[in-house]
């Protein structure tokens, strides 16, 4: 189990420096640069500015220090913003992103499994239709349309909840609707996956065994049937969980939070390199750590799965 | 005891309304605190709350009013300029603002060590500025200096009569050095914060908002309504709008697109015309396009009154010059709406009815509303002069790439707003090799007037630059004008009061208070 853990995190270092190296170069053969403006910037100014950020060097001297200062988990300074280096903008902005996709992927794994089990045991009943519809307006409303829906009605008519900004304005009660939004539609997802696991469960061998065996119909479901049905929804987690860190830009933008989705998708259309690179390693280690994670949990779960 | 409660009562209303906090939301996230870093009108909104320059922008007219200079005189010829920094006035931590502080500030500005953005407009204008900038010369160059210790003069590069209007600019922001000296970038950060203007920093969360609270330090802080002003970062228009009328705004300066209609009914919404011009790149270079009378038929033959009722909606002002008008300045007459005079210029040409026009585009960068625009004049045009035309859309970055650097483009949608209210702003635009001259146009009568205007001020000056847009528009249609921009803020001015419409749309926060 050690050595499989080691091995796993020790894999992460070649996929990085693949990951690194292309986006490097990748990001840099888009047309533009971090200095282009509309009010195009003189000729004086451009050069003093690619002096200041080693811009003026070979392609090849920036791409070694670049790698340098990533080893050393030093981003270097954003080119757009110029009072804060890459660190400290993933320092504020990822513990937000991170709570906000944690407290919603918890909403939708609790919410779905349970909707799934409940839709499962009740197939081709009211319980299971209301289910199903759910899951289907969750999979097709996108986020832009369930967000400001949530705010009209719960922020502006009902005034329930803030229409916006983060813990640090309204307290706790500002993660609610954001967070409701964000999972939304991977609840819908879990939900119908969950759902359809259960149903293979249920009509398989061991469980005919089982209930042979006179268990109680609870002690069936919640020990033997969950256990298994639950294998694919871990199986989504894992790209689930960065998916959900990932793409709470949209929930970020319609409700002001100040995570780091936002300035990611800024930082592509400004082409601030650094903040681009720090972003896309920092989604890199977050993608293969929930990876692993969700391998370690698969272990747990099936009996057929040993590390060595 | 009835009494005091009463007196107590009205005591507490007083205070509540004349302390007033203020919420604006703000655009884009600032790029920084620093005013010598920053670029955008987001940051200049934040900068005026925190700094006080030598003048800053009068709240209805946007011309120079006294700020940390009470005074200033030009000589006869306008090339130097004099101001009196206000005695005794202090940063936030109470350290004293003096002309030397100003110096040291300017040449910051200008030092090619910290390639801050748009230094090149003090550089422009004060005399020996380029050479500093470039690191031809050392600080010693910069023809700035403290007379003594409230007088600080400056000599400019010629007669520049609009110097202080233009220094109400960030570009121009006298910065706390004896803070910058200790603690070098941190100095923006909040623990390390000073600053001499209305408003002192006490909260950034990046990202989210800049709070500023009333700084009691300031030399005028009696006459100062707001208790503080939080800048929301949001560019969703939507966003906004919802949070205005939530209560969870009290301003927004720009409105959502698609509810422009239902906007415009608001008593609240107020539109004004905008220091700015929006209009199309013609590349001269290509083929068909460096004919005149083509240029001039295509500007013939769209109806920009249309285009501004029926498709920007937003009050704008349809526009046949490229320079808005303002005090003193009459822009070009230009070419009105006249589809049979198109199609005879046309012909002219050598392309009767459009036929043998070659296929050109227009680019713009990618936007709903850009598209909308391009739209209309490509079916306008298809239908007054029979020639087709191409839309082409790049993401931003790509756009400007395509516009300023390889000019690999045949009409570009672009957009101008004046950095300060002089017509130069715009004409300086169009020399020949010019920074901004992406259509690569030129023509050496246009560059002596610019350059004469240079020379000179007054009345003569005003005269050159419109003789030279005359060239510009009338002669040559170097550029398609086609709206001048408008200010669309919502503010519930029956609640706050110094905030008035304006051509920069530049509200200097002192001035906005609780209505009583």
């Amino acid at each position: 189990m050690a050595r499989y853990f080691i091995r796993r995190v020790l894999s992460l270092i070649p996929t990085l420096f693949v990951i690194v190296t292309l986006s490097f170069f990748l990001i840099r053969l888009a047309p533009g640069g971090p200095f282009a403006r509309e009010k195009a910037v003189p000729e004086i100014i451009l050069q003093n500015l690619l002096k200041r950020y080693h811009m003026d060097e070979p392609l090849w001297n920036q791409y070694v220090r670049y790698l340098g200062d990533v080893v050393r988990w030093d981003f270097g300074p954003s080119f757009r913003y110029r009072d804060l280096t890459v660190n400290e903008m993933i320092d504020s902005g990822l513990p937000i992103s991170m709570l906000l996709g944690v407290t919603s992927l918890v909403m939708a794994v609790v919410s779905g499994v349970a909707v799934g089990i409940v839709s499962a045991l009740k197939q081709n009943k009211w319980p299971d239709y209301v289910a199903v519809s759910l899951a289907v307006i969750g999979i097709s409303v996108p986020l832009f349309v369930l967000g400001p829906i949530l705010q009209l009605f719960v922020g502006l008519r009902w005034k329930i909840l803030p229409m916006g900004q983060w813990i640090s304005t309204h307290g706790w009660k500002a993660i609610i609707l954001p967070a409701l939004t964000l999972s939304f539609p991977y609840f819908a997802y879990i939900a119908r996956l969950s759902r359809a696991s259960i149903l293979e469960v249920l009509r398989s061998d061991y469980i005919r065994t089982a209930r042979a065996k006179g268990l109680k119909e609870s002690v069936v479901v919640w020990k033997h049937v969950l256990k298994g049905a639950l294998l694919p929804v871990v199986t989504y987690l894992g790209p689930a969980f960065s998916g959900i860190v990932v793409g709470s830009v949209v929930v970020e933008t319609v409700f002001l939070i100040p995570g780091i989705g936002r300035p990611f998708v800024q930082s592509a259309i400004n082409r601030d390199y650094t903040l681009i690179m720090g972003e896309v390693v920092v989604y890199s280690v977050i993608l293969v750590v929930a990876n692993l994670l969700v391998d370690i949990i698969y272990g747990f779960l099936d009996p057929r799965i040993s590390y060595k | 005891m009835k009494r005091s409660l009463v007196v107590l009562f009205a005591l507490l209303s007083v205070f509540a309304l004349g302390a007033q906090s203020f919420v604006m939301v703000n655009g884009a996230e600032p790029v920084s605190l620093d005013p010598h870093a920053v670029e955008g009108v987001p940051e200049h909104r934040i900068y005026m709350a925190l700094f006080e320059g030598l003048t800053i922008s009068d709240p209805r007219t946007n011309r120079a009013l006294p700020g940390l200079a009470e005074s200033w005189s030009f000589s006869k010829d306008y090339k130097t300029i004099t101001f009196k920094i206000r005695k005794g006035v202090t940063w936030s931590d109470g350290v004293e603002i003096t002309a030397d502080t100003v110096v040291k500030s300017w040449i910051r500005k200008m030092d090619p060590k910290n390639a801050f953005q748009y230094a090149d407009l003090p550089a422009g204008y004060i005399a020996g500025g380029m050479d500093y900038l470039s690191g031809k010369a050392g600080p010693e160059a910069l023809q700035i200096k403290a007379v003594d210790k409230y007088t600080f003069q400056v000599n400019l590069v010629g007669p520049v009569p609009f110097f202080p209007d233009m220094v109400v600019h960030y570009a121009f922001a006298v910065v706390p050095m004896h803070a910058i000296e200790k603690y070098g970038d941190a100095w923006v950060k909040k623990e390390n914060w000073v600053s001499n203007g209305p408003f002192v920093l006490s909260d950034y969360v990046p990202q989210e908002k800049v709070v500023v609270t009333k700084n009691p330090k300031y030399w005028d802080a009696k006459n100062v309504g707001l208790k503080s002003v939080t800048f929301l970062a949001n560019e969703d228009a939507n966003v906004g709008y919802n949070l205005y009328k939530s209560g969870a705004a009290d301003w927004i300066e720009t409105v959502p697109l698609e509810l422009i209609s239902e906007v415009k009914l608001r008593s609240d919404f107020h539109v004004a015309p905008e220091y700015g011009s929006y209009y199309y790149i013609i590349n001269v270079t290509r083929k068909g396009l460096d004919d005149p009378r083509v240029r001039k038929a295509l500007a013939m033959s769209f109806d920009k009154k249309a285009l501004v009722e029926q498709v920007v909606q937003g009050g704008q002002v349809p526009a046949d010059s490229f320079v808005p008008p303002s005090t003193g300045y009459t822009p070009a007459k230009g070419y009105a709406f006249d589809p049979a005079a198109a199609r005879k210029l046309l012909a002219e040409a050598g392309y009767p009815d459009g036929k043998g026009f070659p296929t050109f585009s227009i680019l713009y960068n990618t936007s709903a509303a850009h598209k909308k625009i391009a739209e209309f004049i490509q079916a306008q045009w298809k239908t007054n002069l029979g020639i087709s035309v191409n839309l082409v859309n790049q993401e931003w970055g790509t756009y400007l790439d395509t516009r300023s650097q390889s000019h690999d483009f045949d009409i570009a949608r672009a957009g101008w707003i004046a950095d300060y209210l002089d017509p130069s702003t715009f004409s300086d635009m169009w020399i020949t090799g010019g920074t901004q001259n992406d259509g690569l146009y030129s023509n050496p009568r246009y560059d002596a007037l610019i350059q004469r205007a240079r020379e000179i001020s007054g009345a003569e000056r005003m005269q050159a630059l419109m003789d030279a847009e005359k060239i510009l528009i009338d002669e040559d249609m170097a550029v398609l004008p086609i709206y001048f921009y408008v200010t669309q803020n919502v503010i519930d001015l029956n609640k706050w009061e110094g905030w008035y419409p304006n051509p920069m749309n530049q509200h200097p926060w002192k001035f906005v208070r609780p209505k009583k």
